[in-house]
């Protein structure tokens, strides 16, 4: 395989191999552990494997995040590799680690990821999975995150697979008492279909926010939502996604539960679909208890002839004015994303764009 | 020297006509001032001139510093020197005041002016606020007058610069209008031009516009000194006002 392509795949995810970027560093070739290195004290990189091996602890994390059992996770169970990614407590990794899931040769790829970040430690993850142009098959990634108590995590994952490649991501967080933990995902690339449901478990005055941006090109099915099970006093969730159909099927899932009183949280799915496609939007609240606070708002439309009108009347060209009001669309404000990440989804964005028009 | 000229216009929007023989001919350094009442065609006329895609020209021309532009797309007119202050522009989620800003800029080759005249209309906490999200009356008036001054265009067209507007910001706005069409230099040394709709006047009292002009059900009936205008119309109303006018036809 040529390391041209490798290296353009790779940074299409936001991943530079750059020590001076990164505080780590993580790639997993199909099947097999690359590169593992680490640029900064309090952080810890290793393979699964390895980890499970150093840490006899390790096996209590082990399925503990991610309680859905269906074929594709039974099949991780049997055969894995993927990462331990670990914040020591009180450690600040602000520099972003980053970590890579290449497919390239293999019918599946099977992946079992566990990031915990210790008690008051704060640690931002980009996880770019990508493929190479050629590649057919499936990726099934199990990853289990572990915020602890007052710690930070901050994940943000950017796919870009190519047309062949069914993704099957497995994720579950567990947010203890005053943590935090903030996912941002990013599709913007053809992919064949991509199936997941990411779970969060709140404790007290836990919180959680979810937002994607995510695009279905030409036969492509992008099923995924975030869920987010409000289990303790004070705990909060928001869900936020933004897709775009441009000829692909998107079913924009979200469903927020609240099992205790005293618990906050809101939904918010937008689409736009250009040309033509499909979008279905279903957004779920459930309060199992009285003294709750749960929003949704879920809109799909189109870009306005007026806003483009408006926007050429400024000396934009149509194709202009189209391009900027759908990154403005994709212009989600997150907050408490480091600079560094909000860059590399900028860039995502910015690759995007031509294809959108 | 010609700056825009309308002849014979006719205009239509979903198959209804809404402007009819619509002539007008404004020359470099002229202001005029259009006045009509509701539904009358002011905004649509502005939406023509500017290509406004929904408004359909079936008849007639619109010659733009000697060149017929009537089916150029907007962003060609604009290129050419027009520009256009919207009564209730659109607002567009995502899109930051400032980037547009600076495509104005650089179009109208005022990069260096952003934040002098974010500052003159009041305007700089806004530049990183999304486009018209949340603005008030008076801060999306002074928004589209801050885009005109930085696309800098020949010929200004104001859709209601003054309605829904304070005292104070009237005052704010008033000055940027004069600058825009350079109302403070002598007739002979300004290069541009502009057309401004209002229903009160209230702008006349900051900007001393040359020519009056009313439309009524889709036709120019009216043209004279716009402040004798202005008066025939709080006086006689805009009916008594047209019948006058026709009279002296």
């Amino acid at each position: 395989m040529s390391e041209e392509i490798l290296k353009d795949r790779l940074e299409s995810v936001g991943i530079e191999m750059n020590p001076k970027k990164r505080s780590g560093s993580f790639l997993l070739l199909d099947q097999e552990v690359k590169n593992v290195a680490k640029f900064m004290e309090g952080l810890e990189i290793l393979p699964i494997k390895r980890a499970l091996e150093k840490y006899d602890w390790l096996e209590d994390y082990m399925w503990k995040a991610v309680k859905v059992k269906d074929e594709y996770t039974k099949e991780v169970e049997e055969d894995f590799n993927g990462y331990f990614i670990r914040a020591l407590p009180n450690a600040k990794v602000e520099i972003p680690v980053e970590a890579c899931l290449y497919l390239s040769r293999v019918k599946k790829q099977k992946v079992h990821n566990i990031v915990i970040a210790e008690e008051g430690s704060e640690i931002n993850i980009i996880s770019g999975c990508t493929s190479h142009p050629k590649a057919m098959g499936m990726h099934i990634g199990v990853s289990e995150f572990y915020v602890k108590k007052n710690a930070k995590l901050t994940f943000t994952m950017i796919h870009s697979w190519s047309e062949d490649i069914e993704v099957r991501p497995r994720s579950g967080v567990i947010v203890e008492e005053n943590g935090a933990f903030i996912s941002n995902y990013v599709l913007l690339a053809p992919a064949k279909l991509v199936q997941m449901y990411p779970t969060a478990y709140l404790k007290r005055n836990a919180t959680a926010v979810f937002s994607s941006i995510v695009v279905a090109f030409k036969n492509a099915t992008i099923d995924m939502g975030n869920r987010a099970i409000l289990m303790e006093k004070g705990s909060s969730a928001e869900i936020i996604s933004r897709t775009i159909s441009k000829g692909g099927r998107v079913i924009a899932r979200g469903h927020i539960v609240a099992e205790s009183p005293e618990v906050k949280g809101h939904l918010e799915c937008r689409g736009l679909i250009l040309n033509e496609g499909e979008i279905l939007a279903i957004p779920e609240l459930e309060a199992k208890c009285p003294n709750v606070d749960l929003s949704h708002e879920a809109a799909i439309g189109k870009i306005a002839e007026e806003e483009i009108f408006y926007l050429m009347s400024r000396g934009m060209t149509q194709d202009e004015a189209t391009a900027t009001i759908i990154r403005g669309f994709m212009e989600i404000d997150i907050k408490g994303i480091p600079p560094a990440l909000k860059r590399e989804i900028d860039k995502a964005i910015e690759l995007a764009e031509k294809e959108l028009l | 020297m010609d700056m825009l000229r309308l002849v014979n216009l006719g205009v239509e929007v979903d198959g209804r006509k809404i402007l009819e023989n619509v002539n007008l001919y404004v020359q470099k350094g002229q202001t005029f001032v259009l006045f009509g009442p509701n539904g009358s065609g002011k905004s649509s006329l502005l939406m023509t001139i500017v290509g406004n895609p929904k408004y359909k020209v079936f008849d007639g021309r619109i010659i733009f510093k000697g060149e017929d532009i009537t089916e150029l797309p907007t962003d060609e007119r604009v290129k050419r020197g027009m520009g256009i202050a919207f009564q209730n522009p659109p607002k567009i989620g995502g899109v930051k005041l400032i980037d547009v800003l600076k495509h104005c800029a650089k179009l109208g080759k005022t990069e260096d002016k952003i934040e002098e005249y974010a500052k003159l209309l009041g305007m700089e906490d806004f530049l990183h606020r999304e486009l018209n999200v949340g603005f008030s009356g008076g801060e999306v008036k002074r928004s589209e007058l801050l885009q005109l001054m930085l696309l800098n265009p020949d010929f200004v067209m104001l859709d209601e610069p003054d309605s829904g507007v304070d005292l104070e910001n009237i005052a704010i706005i008033g000055k940027a209008i004069r600058m825009l069409l350079e109302r403070d230099k002598p007739m002979d040394e300004r290069s541009k031009a502009g057309i401004i709709i209002t229903h009160t006047g209230h702008i006349l009292n900051y900007v001393d516009a040359d020519y009056g002009v009313i439309l009524y059900k889709g036709r120019v009936v009216c043209m004279g000194n716009p402040f004798d205008l202005l008066k025939d119309i709080s006086e006689f109303g805009y009916e008594g006002c047209v019948k006058r006018c026709l009279r002296r036809f």
